[in-house]
């Protein structure tokens, strides 16, 4: 930009050139822009399709190929190996058929909880459809949306109290992974966020902390699962002196489902709330420090001006951390393979792990199918949680 | 123009650069083809040839040629191959890659690299339970005439049950073993002496035991210890206990007779029957007399608990007896075969008959035992595909591995994760006194891993296509659901004869019983 400027303010100075002169220059110049369309596009070619060619190899092909693979069942045979196609059949073993206690998960009629968490959704979902029908501002296929959205949310919530909130019901994979998923990205950002706010403050060792906090996020999965492992055994572990002088010699993590999951949930929250941290803490450095002081000045509380100007102002991030941790997250398979195994029983098995058993056992075809289911639900979460944050983000704008 | 050169100016020193490290470097695979030279060659090419048997140079015979093995991570198991692999490559000149690997991921890495013509191994020291998915298609290369004719090896000296068993599938060898694999109980020996008691001949014994030394301080620490700690995490060896406890239970005739399944319509013997409960329902039991938190232990905290004296019973391979010396429980660790039962599963019925003559021919005073061979033992196999040059190198390689001499040491060392599978290795006493056990200690060990390899009932473990789903899948997870309560007895039993038979019907019911016939077709 900055040399076709110079030319421009140049060119009018300069005297008219004579016949042989003007051809010269111009035969000069078509050389040039020649050779720098070459250059560049030589360039371009150079830098850009490697890449695009790599990422359809590794990506595309494989997501392509994987489809075939989930309707298929491997055959050995002498030489070589065949892929069976065979419908939908892992689909059908996983929703409808025998893995679907391990899938979905063991599902009953809701206990009086359960009913009164559907019948409130049901209620809020009608309630939200009627004004948005009565406002008058959303086109039919838009209501039509929101009907089939509003379906979906009610049918999902159907599945979970059958499995969370019923007498004999059980999680299975994907209702393991939601749990984990949800639960960890509230820890890890309310406790983010409250790192950042506190060290933003000029707070003595603020520098030594920010590094500190930073560690478990420089530790790989696997040697972060492997360290709770160490610390959540209570019989031989580093910590036992500790958990004896506690009196919780008996105690253990890894008996009952809900336990093993939080101990999941705080291996996976440990690791990754120095990321939230990190950005959060980014971002507030960054905001501008006289709003907030005269705020102050017209008498605001410390509270109102961080529910009112700070976290307004940090949405546009806490938008792109929740979806970068939503869409990590619904992959978890480190911590809670490492840890539990996926036990005790399946209390710990996430849809990864599920498919990464498959995997080991060469049932390549239902493990294609779980990770196609994935992709589904991450898609779908992620779109509408992208939709729902947009129009609040745009509405505070 | 200029950066139109610059960029052609990088890349093309890269491009050369790239060229010459590769030449100057090559891969162990693209090794290969240059290693057939003819001196290789002629000396490879010689049947069942090995390192000390043909008259070759020291330290030429398979110079040049490199060869890839796939194992297991351990660290044990790769570890005596690594260690030895220098010494190896001083004698012949050759040269070996150990690629080791996760327990979890051997399988499907070894079946994949061999059905996809990838090839990039030529051996695989594995689980010989898996050769049913890999003799079928022919990915393993037929060993029967290379070791009985090789010295090296001393074929005949391997125990009768590894050699036809471990290593054998349909009458053809197909593995070199290199570890001898079944499960035994150990116990505290000083302390069942002092106390009188004698070690545990039935399961009710196990658990009798284990109550009584529960909650007392075992090593002298102060702290209450356990009376049984046997590892039960999902994902791990679990499973391979539940069948050990049932195996007494399922098979009474001998080892034909089978533990898996019906031998005549292939029905899962793991299902809904008396048998199965009352297995479940023991091994479950064994928990109220062990640490807090044995559901998520695996055998790694097993073996750490019961070495260092915080158990009174446990049931392992034989690694514990090579574990023990240097720790608390040298000198005071006994071994004995696993536990029976005095009753025995009526097939017909699904109910539990008392053990006689006729229902269990093979018992030692009224108890069936059946000696688990859970696993089979680390054993070293030859990918069909490899180049010749390779097979000779690899198999030399395997076969210097399980010679008598180097392997009577191996199997004295907990490092190593072997256990002792030629009769040389019981008859030759000194590397086990040289390891650090005891004349007694020794003497015990030894006979209890005997008494199990000369029982008529011991049990095989099932080796049929798609194994490792009926085992490491299936069964695992029913079992572990089992007991963390998500299932009761009979939802366990009915969850395990559902996979198993889906399973079956996917491969073939009458392919795979046929394979289960053959596997347990073995004259002994």
């Amino acid at each position: 930009m900055a040399s076709s400027d110079s030319s421009l303010e140049l060119e009018p100075r300069e005297p008219v050139p004579s016949g042989s002169a003007f051809r010269a220059r111009a035969t000069r110049r078509a050389a040039q822009t020649a050779d720098a369309w070459r250059s560049d596009g030589a360039a371009r070619w150079l830098f850009i399709w490697p890449a695009v060619l790599l990422i359809l190899v590794l990506s595309i092909f494989p997501l392509v190929a994987s489809v075939a693979l989930s309707l298929g069942r491997l055959a050995f045979h002498q030489g070589g190996v065949d892929l069976k196609i065979i419908g939908f059949a892992n689909y059908q073993q996983l929703l409808f058929g025998l893995e679907r206690s391990h899938f979905l998960g063991v599902l009953k009629a809701p206990n009086p909880i359960g009913w009164a968490v559907v019948l409130a959704t049901l209620a809020l979902c009608a309630v939200a459809w009627t004004r948005a029908a009565r406002g008058g501002r959303v086109r039919p296929i838009g209501l039509l949306l929101r009907l089939v959205g509003g379906l979906l949310l009610v049918g999902s919530v159907w599945v979970l109290v059958q499995a969370l909130a019923s007498d004999g019901g059980r999680p299975g994979a994907l209702i393991v992974t939601l749990i984990f998923v949800f639960a960890g990205i509230v820890l890890q950002y309310a406790l983010g966020l409250g790192l950042a706010m506190l060290l933003v403050q000029q707070v003595p060792w603020r520098r030594f902390f920010r590094i500190v906090f930073l560690i478990p996020l420089t530790i790989t999965p696997v040697g972060v699962g492997y360290m709770f492992l160490m610390m959540t055994d209570t019989s031989k572990g580093p910590l036992e002196p500790i958990w004896v002088a506690l009196g919780l010699r008996d105690f253990t993590w890894v008996t009952d489902p809900w336990l093993a999951r939080l101990a999941v949930i705080i291996g996976d929250t440990w690791q990754w709330t120095p990321f939230v941290f990190i950005v959060l803490l980014a971002a507030l450095e960054s905001l501008d420090q006289e709003v907030r002081e005269a705020a102050l000045v017209d008498g605001a509380g410390r509270w109102q001006s961080f529910r009112h100007i700070t976290l307004p102002a940090i949405l546009p991030v806490t938008t792109t951390i929740i979806l970068i941790r939503l869409i990590e997250g619904f992959k978890i398979i480190d911590m809670p393979n490492i840890l539990l195994g996926g036990g005790p029983g399946t209390a710990t098995q996430s849809l990864t792990l599920q498919a990464y058993i498959d995997w080991n056992t060469l049932n390549l075809g239902r493990s294609a199918a779980i990770a196609y289911l994935l992709l589904i639900l991450v898609s779908v979460v992620a779109t509408v949680y992208v939709s729902f944050v947009r129009r609040r983000v745009t509405d505070l704008a | 123009m200029s950066r139109y050169r610059m960029v052609a100016a990088a890349i093309i020193p890269i491009l050369v650069l790239s060229a010459c490290n590769s030449s100057a470097s090559p891969s162990p695979s693209s090794a290969a083809p240059q290693a057939s030279t003819p001196a290789a060659t002629t000396q490879a090419s010689a049947p069942a040839a090995s390192a000390s048997t043909v008259a070759a140079s020291p330290g030429t015979k398979f110079k040049g040629i490199s060869v890839n093995i796939l194992t297991f991570n351990g660290p044990q198991v790769a570890e005596p191959l690594q260690r030895r692999a220098p010494d190896w490559e001083q004698l012949t000149g050759g040269h070996v890659n150990v690629v080791a690997v996760g327990f979890q991921t051997i399988y499907d890495k070894a079946l994949l690299d061999a059905s996809t013509g990838t090839n990039s191994f030529d051996a695989y020291v594995f689980d010989p339970q898996w050769m049913g998915d890999f003799t079928g298609p022919g990915y393993l290369l037929d060993l029967t005439d290379r070791v009985t004719n090789d010295p090296q090896l001393n074929w005949q000296d391997i125990g009768p049950f590894f050699r036809d068993f471990n290593a054998t599938y349909n009458g053809k060898v197909y593995t070199i073993p290199l570890d001898g694999d079944f499960h035994m109980v150990y116990y505290r020996k000083d302390l069942l002496e002092k106390d009188g008691v004698k070690p545990p001949a039935t399961w009710d014994d196990y658990l009798a035991v284990a109550q009584k030394y529960n909650g007392q301080d075992l090593n002298g620490d102060g702290q209450p210890d356990y009376g049984s700690c046997i590892a039960k995490k999902k994902g791990a060896q679990s499973y391979w206990w539940i069948i050990s406890i049932a195996a007494g239970l399922l098979q009474g005739k001998g080892t034909n007779d089978g533990a898996f399944f019906d031998t005549s319509n292939m029905n899962p013997l793991f299902g809904p029957n008396e048998a199965i409960t009352k297995a479940l329902e023991t091994y479950a039991k064994t928990k109220d007399f062990g640490p807090p938190d044995e559901l998520n232990m695996d055998v790694g905290g097993s073996r750490g608990l019961f070495t260092t004296g915080r158990c009174a019973l446990t049931m392992d391979w034989g690694d514990i007896g090579t574990l023990t010396p240097s720790t608390y429980a040298q000198d005071k660790t006994g071994a004995t075969i696993t536990p029976g039962w005095t009753q025995v599963l009526d097939r017909a019925s699904g109910k539990l008959v008392a053990c006689d003559a006729t229902t269990c021919p093979n018992a030692v005073n009224g108890v069936n035992y059946a000696p688990f061979a859970s696993f089979g033992g680390w054993s070293g196999a030859i990918n069909a595909k490899a180049p010749k040059e390779n097979q000779d190198a690899v198999y030399d390689f395997l076969s210097y591995m399980s010679s008598p001499a180097i392997s009577g040491i191996d199997v004295t060392l907990g490092k190593t994760g072997y256990n002792p599978y030629r009769t040389s290795h019981f008859d030759n006493i000194q590397p086990w006194l040289d390891a650090g056990l005891s004349q007694p200690a020794a003497e015990n060990y030894l006979g209890a891993i005997k008494s199990s390899l000369t029982n008529a009932n011991m049990v095989l473990d099932l080796r049929i296509p798609l194994t490792k789903r009926y085992e490491q899948d299936v069964l695992d997870t029913a079992v572990s659901q089992y007991l963390a309560g998500e299932l009761d007895a009979a939802g366990t039993e009915q969850a395990i004869a559902d996979g198993w038979n889906a399973i079956t019907e996917e491969v073939g019911k009458d392919k795979q019983l046929a394979a289960y016939v053959a596997s347990l077709g073995v004259q002994r």
